[in-house]
């Protein structure tokens, strides 16, 4: 069947920001879907409030809108775009649920817009478990025992039924699982349950019979509207059911199942699809089996594009999202052809020849105090793929992809985690490293098994590498190590850097160290191998003939040959897709994401591979991070999906000549880390010299430059000791800010006001600093910050944005709202803003990008840091001004001035752009939901209007904190803001906000006249704020205290405004831009407007030539 | 790791050597070596006939995780020549799982090597087609000794493979699809709900070297099966008064089971006949077409195959060295099915003469069940047969 014709006009809607449970995969899946309907012909709308993404870039598609996914503001764009046809499965669930929204509202009806791929039937039977496994049972599957809560008091009843703990909580329609748990007793389960009420938009939630301990599989199918079905991959998740499949490792294809046993959940897979409805595209369908018996339950399916599609598309090299596309207008599964073999058919099912593991990474080191525990609701944050011939291999790989420890052996990451036999009953992040103790311990199989229940073939492939482990630290130098044996370490997946550390080890197995011991060890550095130990290992190797060879991912095992160059390293006898003649260049991704290294940074390797590839360089992409678009197997000309690391970098390099170098200036933190290892291995390194990035990074270094240029910055030290620490506090001057140095998205960074304080986190602090030195910055209290990016070429510096953070100084650059223009910084400030930025991008030496942080007190610009490379505010800012910086700097470190590009000045914009950013607090329970100098949001919103207010509350409505028009507002602030917290006050007073303030902020605003009512404080007795709150009598939160005691007090009030999801704004500044915004919302309604209608508005961007060879 | 390991070495004819680590049983054995994509079902594969007269390669890397059992035979015995894996389990996980893969080779005498590099093996056959070669557990001979020798081995054209495994004396098959393996319910089949009502059809099968589950998802249709020998004469078979006769899968090459086609020829139009791979290619040459060998062949579990009446794909098991040429076929035959990958005759159909002849593997074991209905087919043509000729 071909292609519709009937329908024109296609929107899609994207999955907004990064939060847990919904990551870069949808920029992935949107991407593949809105190029492949364009190619087939279609004009395509698309929605998203993620700036971060390639999919909002503004050539991709016909109208792109970044705006808040809500109904309103999707009506608005319907009515304006008038598409024939709306695509809900490309964009993760937060697509779903909102074309589910569009649908019950009645607007797809009334604009006469079809819902392709799954009918809105097919989407509440998938997602509502209730009707889900009542549709099981009729079709003949089985599903575990129990049924949907509507109430505590049903769910109560619905436990006796059951008969026994533990119980399974699963609210409806939520991400990641969110509010869902394992539930051990009946005194948590209470209250377990309400929560889950409460997380549900349903207020729904299934209570049923445990399978904890059963294997988990996953199968992504696919189905055309000729009923034609196949099987893409099957993935075993080796953590068994009760931690969530996000958060398992996972290992594709099945390993542990025999034919007859996977056919018939094959089977049961297309059973279900049917029974659903799904007409057309991809579904992910999970089933657990138990490990005695072998029967088998379907646990859920999900009717869209998912994590594990966008996995399965990585691991085999077929692009679900693509087909799902090509699917949903019309075509069937035999009319695609298979873009690597391009001779055969998409209606076939993939045959890997390799094996392919998932891991999980987490970030709990950003949450104190919230549970490491794994269970049925994500908590991970990014996640690593790696592909191997074998499994041991593939999942060494993939703890070194982790970046988190690169081999299983103790580092500064990892040191403190709990390593007991006893931990690994309960999953938790460090479950894989614990493992390996165990087993090093001389544990058994059996005994794991039985606290685990994981499969005991993968533990006896864990039992085998540690057994290797063991034959190689009875050697103490690379030249005695046998030649087979190194081999057989290689060829089963060890790094050069964890055969050099057992090889350093005095004894094997390494006696058990307490705690205290190992951090002393840690500080002292002995604990891991040197450059030079390392590079013994690879000069061993190749003394020895022992090379990796590069292998397809050809979608076939070979059978046919392939044409896509997307590879992966393993030690085999040859290799595959020779490198061609021409000279290439080489751009390191980002790896796995975490908080502070994200999406933004795919984005920017995104761009810089086009660019490459514009200028007729080979792009050479390596990275292993399967969420992103940089992995896209026709993104870049070759594909190495390897890990990040010294090793596997310089093997790339050695084999992709000629190569005019290596870009690491776009990856976040992880290719900077690796280029000083690159540049003494002599490989070119393209943009700013490791020099400059050295200059930028090291505080002493730069410390010295700003004094020879003049620039103002806060008093700092660097302390080594406790008593350096002492010391430097005392002479820059309390307030301090305190940090370790190279570190990423300000981990460990506290604000510190007294001694006291200091001594207590000195260290903790030194732990997690590689290098053990600790910077105290005085900080610069009330002052507020400004991020600056910036282009320069070696000669020329061009501002890109000067973002004004709406947050004051001393909330993270990550974490605080921004506006660009900045609308409240004078001329006067900027003057200096741009003098500061010319001098240090020609002092530095800066080829590429580089992003400048300032603070503004009183009369004079602070610098607080420049970093010599792209921020996580690229994508916003060149989505906001209409130009693509990225490209524009890869350009510039290629070979082509600022000049030749016709940019010579800051591009002009029209109207403003909030960014907005996005908090995991809610994954979190428990936590403290204030802001601080440590980074820990995962994603973020751009708003965009004509006036600042428009813009902040459409950035407020995309990160899903929507300003109230109306209901009470809470003000609890401390002494010293409480001036200017009346003014908020009166504000919102005037446009009707009933005002609620406990005792001290109240009597303040009567003294002056403002009308308020008096609340409790927790502990003054009910009836209390937080009761209030519960009850959902506040529609609005302001709540700044400030110093490390008013904080505690305040966080029980911000947990609960998170948990139910009251708009909480923690600083003085986020309220008048509240109010700026709510006053806005009131004068005039909200508009849409496309980014390209936006900028055929901004006459200055047509001069520029950057995309144009000369 | 390293206990006791013996080293093994693949030979192609092409000169290549290839050296891993043994298992199961210990000598030399000689092959055509085929390469098998599937994913899982090593044990079904193991236990094919039809893999008589070859060294079979699995293109899946991890073999013999799930041990094996006592379900998933499709023969007595094994008859292949040797087993080629990347790497060997070191252990068996599985509930169903009774004996380990090496010790249940060694017990068949089959050799098996391990630690090979079996993505460029191939990749080699892929592109030279198929080759003959030997695998040994010997390490005084020379690679060169071995090279010579492997040059030596005949490859299966030309060569009767079905007098080898096909079976000695008639017997009578019972075994059917067990409860907790059958899938034909998810599919909402009513046939299958009434089939217990209807009088048995019986069914005879020559057997040219018949997978068990082509017999257990016959009699799960309610059918009285009778297996004969590859050698048995038209008249004997007719003499069975079956209601159809299914033509089973079996090894090599077709046209060198020169008097199945004879029998088949006088069967042809009497009563409804289903051929099964081999089935199929012999009474596709009864009806005069002409069989050719293909390049390195089909084995695998993903093989798209198009059913050209509806444009209906179906995802098929197929393991096949040689083919029917499409062109060849008489007119009154119709192409019923397509291999996607290649256009090569993936099925026919003869209505007036009541033949159906299905390439692939429509009982899977191992592969997907998409092709199931088949036997449905056939059971419907005996039972339309028998109604207009109530009398065969």
């Amino acid at each position: 069947m071909p292609k519709r014709t009937d329908i024109h006009k296609i929107l899609l809607i994207g999955a907004g920001p990064i939060v847990i449970g919904q990551a870069a995969e949808f920029d992935y899946s949107g991407t593949q879907a809105a190029k492949a309907l364009k190619r087939e012909g279609y004009e395509v709308v698309l929605v998203n409030s993620n700036p971060a993404t390639i999919m909002t870039d503004p050539e991709l598609v016909d109208a792109t809108y970044i705006e808040p996914i809500t109904t309103e503001i999707l009506e608005m764009i319907i009515a304006k775009e008038r598409p024939d046809a709306l695509l809900p499965t490309v964009g993760g669930q937060t697509g779903l649920n909102a074309s589910m929204k569009l649908a019950e509202a009645g607007v797809l009806e009334k604009y006469g817009v079809q819902m392709l791929g799954a009918s809105v039937q097919a989407v509440r039977l998938a997602e509502d478990r209730k009707l889900f496994q009542e549709k099981m049972l009729e079709v003949g599957l089985s599903v575990p025992r129990g049924r949907m809560a509507n109430n505590v008091e049903e769910g109560i009843e619905i436990a006796r039924e059951i008969g026994s703990f533990p119980l399974l909580l699963r609210p409806s329609f939520t991400l990641g699982g969110s509010g869902g748990g394992i539930v051990y007793n009946e005194e948590e389960f209470a209250e377990r349950l309400a929560f889950g009420l409460r997380e549900s938009p349903t207020h729904s939630v299934l209570v049923e019979e445990s399978i904890l301990g059963w294997k988990e599989y996953e199968l992504e199918v696919m189905r055309d509207r000729a009923n034609n079905f196949v099987v893409v991959c099957t993935i075993e998740n080796i953590d068994p059911m009760g931690i969530h499949t996000g958060d398992s490792v996972t290992v594709a294809p099945s390993m542990t199942l025999t034919d007859r046993e996977f056919q018939m959940m094959r089977d049961q897979a297309r059973v279900v699809m049917h029974a659903i409805g799904v007409e057309t595209g991809g579904s992910n369908v999970q089933f657990a089996v138990d490990p005695q018996t072998g029967r088998v339950i379907v646990i859920e399916m999900n009717p869209r594009v998912s994590r594990s599609s966008a996995l399965a598309s990585k691991a085999t090299g077929f692009p679900i999202a693509k087909i799902a596309a090509l699917l949903a207008v019309g075509y069937t599964l035999d009319e695609i052809k298979n873009d690597i073999t391009q001779t055969t058919v998409a209606s076939f099912e993939p045959s890997i020849d390799y094996v392919v593991t998932k891991l999980p990474r987490w970030a709990f080191e950003k949450f104190p105090g919230v549970d490491p525990t794994l269970g049925t609701q994500m908590k991970s944050v990014g996640e690593a793929m790696s592909i191997g011939r074998t499994f041991k291999e593939s999942f060494l790989k993939g703890l070194q992809s982790l970046e988190l420890s690169r081999a299983p052996f103790p580092t500064p990451e990892n040191a403190l985690w709990d390593r007991r036999i006893e931990s690994l009953a309960r999953g938790r992040a460090e479950r894989m490293w614990t493992l390996w103790e165990a087993f090093r311990a001389g544990h058994s199989v059996e005994e794991i098994n039985r606290v685990t229940h994981i499969d005991p073939w993968f533990l006896v492939q864990f039992e085998q590498i540690v057994a290797l482990e063991s034959e190689t630290a009875a050697y103490h130098d690379a030249k005695d190590l046998p030649p087979a044996l190194l081999h057989q370490l290689k060829q089963s997946g060890f790094g050069d850097e964890h055969i050099a550390w057992l090889l350093m080890q005095p004894v094997w197995p390494p006696r058990p160290i307490p705690v205290e011991e190992r951090l002393a060890r840690i500080m002292e550095k002995k604990h891991l191998p040197s450059a030079q130990s390392i590079g013994k290992i690879r000069q061993m190797r190749k003394q020895q003939g022992i090379q990796p060879t590069y292998q397809m991912v050809d979608t076939c095992a070979a059978e046919f040959a392939a044409h896509t160059p997307y590879l992966y390293s393993s030690y085999e006898t040859e290799s595959e897709a020779p490198p061609s003649s021409r000279e290439k260049v080489i751009i390191l991704g980002g790896g796995p994401n975490r908080i502070g290294q994200g999406i933004e940074f795919d984005y920017c390797c995104v761009h810089a591979v086009q660019a490459v590839r514009k200028r007729g360089y080979e792009a050479v992409m390596i990275n292993c991070n399967p969420e992103t678009v940089s992995t896209d197997y026709d993104t870049s000309d070759r594909l190495y999906f390897e890990p990040l690391t010294v090793e596997h970098v310089l093997n790339i390099v050695e084999r992709e000549q000629p190569l005019k170098g290596v870009i690491a200036q776009f990856g976040g933190q992880t290719p900077l880390n690796l280029i000083h290892d690159l540049h003494a291995n002599g490989v070119p390194i393209l943009g700013s010299s490791p020099d400059t990035i050295d200059r930028a990074e090291d505080r002493g270094r730069f410390g010295d430059l700003l004094r020879e240029l003049d620039i103002p910055s806060p008093a700092f030290g660097i302390a080594k000791s406790r008593e350096d620490a002492h010391v430097i506090a005392r002479s820059v001057g309390y307030p301090v800010l305190v940090r370790p140095s190279y570190v990423l998205g300000g981990r460990a960074m506290v604000i510190v006001y007294d001694e006291s304080t200091l001594d207590g986190y000195v260290a903790t602090a030194l732990a997690a600093s590689p290098n053990q030195t600790l910077l105290i910055d005085h900080y610069l209290e009330d002052s507020f910050e400004v991020d600056v990016d910036a282009l320069c070429d070696g000669e020329q510096v061009v501002i890109c944005g000067v973002m004004q953070h709406i947050e004051e100084a001393g909330i993270h650059s990550g974490d605080s709202a921004c506006v660009l223009p900045p609308f409240k910084i004078s001329a006067y400030h900027l003057a200096y803003i741009q003098e500061y930025t010319e001098l240090l991008g020609r002092s530095l030496g800066v080829i590429g990008l580089m992003n400048i942080q300032y603070a503004i007190k009183e009369d004079r610009v602070y610098v607080l840091e420049v970093n010599p490379r792209a921020s996580r505010t690229i994508p916003f800012v060149s989505k906001a001004k209409g130009v693509p910086f990225a490209r524009i700097a890869t350009y510039t470190m290629l070979d082509r001035t600022l000049r030749q590009m016709n940019l010579s000045e800051e591009p002009a914009m029209r109207g403003f752009f909030v960014k907005e950013a996005v908090l995991p607090f809610k994954k979190f329970e428990g936590v403290d939901a204030r802001l601080g100098p440590e980074m820990r949001s995962t994603g973020e919103v751009m708003g965009f209007a004509d006036s600042f207010g428009h813009a902040f509350a459409k950035a407020q409505a995309a990160a899903g904190d929507p300003l109230p028009a109306k209901g009470s507002v809470f003000v609890s602030v401390n002494d010293y803001d409480k001036s200017a917290a009346l003014k908020i006050a009166r504000d919102l007073h005037r446009m009707g906000f009933p005002i609620l303030a406990t005792r001290g902020t109240a009597e303040y605003f009567e003294r002056n006249n403002l009308p308020v009512e008096r609340i409790n404080k927790v502990r003054q007795g009910s009836p209390h704020i937080v009761e209030l709150i519960k009850a959902g009598k506040v529609a609005l939160i302001l709540n700044t205290p400030l110093g490390q005691v008013a904080y505690e007090e305040g966080a029980q009030i911000r947990t609960t405004a998170v948990r139910y999801g009251i708009p909480l704004l923690t600083t003085l500044s986020a309220g008048q831009a509240a109010v700026q915004g709510i006053q806005a919302l009131r004068a005039k309604q909200l508009s849409v407007r496309s980014l390209q209608e936006h900028y055929r508005q901004i006459p200055t961007l047509q001069q520029y030539k950057f995309d144009q060879n000369p | 790791m390293a206990q006791q390991r013996k080293v093994a070495r693949l030979v192609l004819e092409d000169g290549s050597v290839w050296r891993g680590w043994g298992f199961g049983a210990e000598g030399t054995q000689e092959g055509e070596v085929v390469f098998n994509t599937s994913l899982t079902g090593y044990q079904e594969i193991l236990t094919d006939p039809s893999y008589a007269g070859q060294i079979v390669l699995m293109t899946a890397p991890q073999i013999g995780n799930t041990g094996m059992n006592e379900e998933d035979n499709e023969a007595g015995r094994t008859y292949l020549e040797g087993f080629v894996v990347r790497e060997l389990s070191p252990s068996t996980s599985n509930w169903r799982a009774s004996s380990d893969l090496s010790d249940w080779l060694k017990a068949r005498g089959v050799i098996g090597i391990t630690g090979v590099d079996t993505r460029a093996i191939t990749r080699r056959l892929r592109e030279r087609g198929s080759l003959c070669g030997l695998l040994t557990t010997d390490e005084i001979q020379t690679d060169a000794g071995l090279v010579e020798r492997a040059r030596q081995v005949k490859g299966t054209d030309g060569k009767d493979l079905v007098s080898q495994v096909t079976c000695k004396a008639p017997y009578v098959w019972e075994d059917r699809t067990q409860k907790t393996w059958e899938f034909t319910q998810y599919f909402g089949s009513i046939e299958w709900d009434s089939r217990e009502d209807r009088p048995a059809l019986h069914v005879v099968v020559m057997d040219f070297g018949v997978k068990r589950n082509i017999l257990r998802r016959v009699a799960a249709w309610n059918c009285r099966i009778t297996v004969v020998p590859a050698q048995t004469t038209a008249e004997a078979i007719l003499g069975y008064q079956p209601d159809g006769i299914l033509l089973s899968n079996g090894p090599g090459d077709p046209s060198a089971v020169t008097y199945a086609v004879d029998t088949i020829r006088e069967l042809l139009g009497k009563v409804p006949i289903l051929g099964i791979c081999m089935g199929h290619q012999l009474v596709s040459l009864a009806m005069g077409a002409r069989s050719y060998k293909l390049k390195f062949g089909h084995h695998g579990g993903n093989h798209p195959v198009k059913y050209l009446p509806e444009g209906r794909v179906e995802i098929s098991a197929q393991n096949h060295n040689y083919a029917i040429d499409a062109a060849s076929l008489p007119k009154e035959v119709e192409l019923l099915y397509v291999h996607l990958h290649d256009q090569s005759c993936a099925g026919i159909r003869d209505p007036q003469r009541c033949v159906m002849g299905i390439q692939y593997h429509p009982e899977a074991a191992p592969g997907p069940h998409d092709a199931d209905p088949l036997f449905r087919q056939f059971i419907q043509m005996m039972l339309q047969h028998k109604k207009t000729r109530p009398t065969a």
